[in-house]
């Protein structure tokens, strides 16, 4: 498991395409935002937080496509589906893999990228917080979408189509928590529910990314 | 038999309109697929000869 | 005699030819009936005038809606655990009747709030759940519609049927937590017995409810037929090509 971490993490930097191009399409969203809604400080302030959750989470999906499918052209994909270690494993690891090379980066440059549209200063803590407790579920449940439709052509229109329901939960839960934060509310049982969304997520997602490769490396 | 609509004629109107064709919008695909499937399905069987 | 054995597709066509023009029928005649009772013989109420007479097609639609991801659902386990194609077939064609189901309650909700909320949407938590549920059934027959091997498709459509409940019921919490609503409780609550509704409104409404559920049933039962026979005339082709 650790070699294939080690390789995934590997091919990432190397081939240097997903890691700092998430990065990139999240800049461009940030700065993207107020020439559509207007500079005015206080107007981004108020939709800051929800904006970076969103950039975030669109930045995520769009590395997606390339989880499987270039293993998969390849064949090491069959390669590793008859290796001793399990499918679920392999699923899991790959949902890390994303999440190192693509979301935690993100999670690191928000911070920088709130400055842009001027997050209350309160906010930058819980921005960082509700992202960390966040991502791995976007990156669970992109994992699932990927294996879904892995090998298919025009397969990247309908990976969006089919995650971005699923993202729904995790979203609101970590908006509102980057939210309160921001507003200077109490953050009350948001945090609470967004990690449970998380955790249940991580347990019981590679499960079904599993079940789903199984399935479409036989067909 | 009470159709004074009142002031809301358009709304109440509207809204029937807005079920019923899709629902027969839905309902005519759904036969249209139906013959289609059926006629195919029986000329092929009757070129194999099977019952 | 078992459930099982409408697992056959011959016995399930058989049966379902038979059923088929009394549920037509059937449904016919309480969707009509139960929409005209509803639309002329019913008296305007005094808060919402005539906009009461949208209830008649507006809670029924919304019912099958998700009665049809319920049996969309029910279907997909089946298929997973005992392996009926009849069940993976089914469930495909109910997906397309959900979505017109789910358009309907959304456009006509959306014409009830316009002169009662002032406006045609608001993010209430039913609103917004119903909106994600459309999102679900597109999600899952565009899935259905890529991939072409039809046994890996009811896999993995199965699998996303599955997962997708999951987050559906998740979000229609995640929803409550995240906006309060402005739309009514329900009128029936099933569970406490009461209702809200008198009796000249609550007739047609169950009427309706009725006609809308055999309608769902006949339509499915005659798309799953249809996708039975087309699965056959592919491999007769397929014979023939091989002859």
């Amino acid at each position: 498991m650790i070699a294939l971490l080690r390789r995934d993490l590997m091919l990432a930097v190397r081939a240097g395409g997903g890691f700092g191009l998430a990065l990139a399409f999240f800049l461009i969203v940030v700065v993207l935002v107020p020439f559509a809604i207007g500079p005015d400080p206080s107007l981004l302030s108020r939709v800051a937080a929800g904006v970076l959750w969103l950039g975030a989470l669109l930045a995520c999906l769009l590395s997606l496509d390339r989880l499987f499918a270039l293993d998969h052209e390849d064949g090491s994909l069959d390669l590793l589906a008859t290796a001793p270690l399990p499918l679920e494993g392999i699923a899991a690891v790959k949902a890390l893999a994303h999440w190192l090379t693509t979301a935690l980066p993100l999670v690191v440059a928000a911070p920088a990228f709130g400055i842009l549209l001027s997050l209350p200063a309160p906010g930058f803590g819980w921005l960082v917080v509700s992202l960390l407790a966040g991502t791995p579920a976007l990156s669970a449940i992109g994992t699932f979408g990927a294996a879904l439709t892995v090998g298919l052509r025009r397969g990247g229109l309908l990976l969006s189509l089919i995650v971005l329901p699923l993202y729904v939960p995790t979203l609101i839960f970590g908006a509102e928590v980057a939210r309160r934060g921001a507003e200077g509310l109490a953050i009350g049982p948001a945090l609470p529910l967004l990690a449970g969304i998380t955790c249940g997520t991580l347990a019981l997602m590679p499960f079904a990314t599993a079940a789903v490769l199984r399935r479409a490396l036989r067909g | 038999m009470n159709l004074d609509m009142g002031k809301y004629a358009t709304e109440v109107l509207l809204s029937y309109a807005g079920t019923l064709i899709p629902l027969a919008l839905v309902i005519w695909i759904t036969w249209a697929q139906y013959r289609r499937a059926a006629r195919a399905l029986s000329a092929a069987e009757a070129r194999k000869d099977i019952p | 005699m078992s459930i099982w054995e409408f697992a056959n597709p011959r016995k399930f066509t058989a049966l379902s030819l038979k059923i088929l023009p009394t549920l037509v029928g059937l449904s016919a005649v309480l969707v009509l009936g139960g929409l005209i009772w509803g639309f002329a013989f019913t008296p305007n109420a005094d808060k919402f005038e005539s906009t009461v007479k949208i209830i008649y097609v507006h809670v029924p639609s919304a019912l099958m809606a998700i009665n049809g991801w319920l049996m969309m659902l029910v279907c997909s386990l089946i298929w997973l655990v005992r392996r009926h194609h009849v069940s993976a077939l089914a469930a495909r064609a109910a997906a397309p009747v959900g979505v017109v189901m789910t358009v309907i309650a959304l456009f006509t909700g959306a014409v009830w709030g316009q002169p009662m909320w002032g406006t045609w949407w608001v993010w209430d938590p039913r609103l917004t759940s119903f909106l994600i549920l459309f999102l679900f059934y597109l999600g899952y027959m565009a899935l259905w519609a890529a991939i072409e091997d039809t046994e890996t498709a009811a896999d993995l459509t199965s699998i996303l049927c599955l997962v997708g409940s999951v987050f559906a019921l998740l979000s229609r919490y995640a929803v409550n937590f995240w906006n309060q609503g402005l739309h009514q409780g329900t009128s029936i609550p099933v569970a406490t017995g009461g209702r809200t509704v008198a009796d000249v409104y609550f007739l047609p409404l169950v009427v309706a409810m009725a006609g809308f559920f055999v309608l769902f049933v006949a339509l499915v039962l005659a798309r799953t037929v249809t996708l039975i026979r087309e699965r056959r005339l592919a491999v007769l082709d397929a014979q023939e090509a091989r002859a």
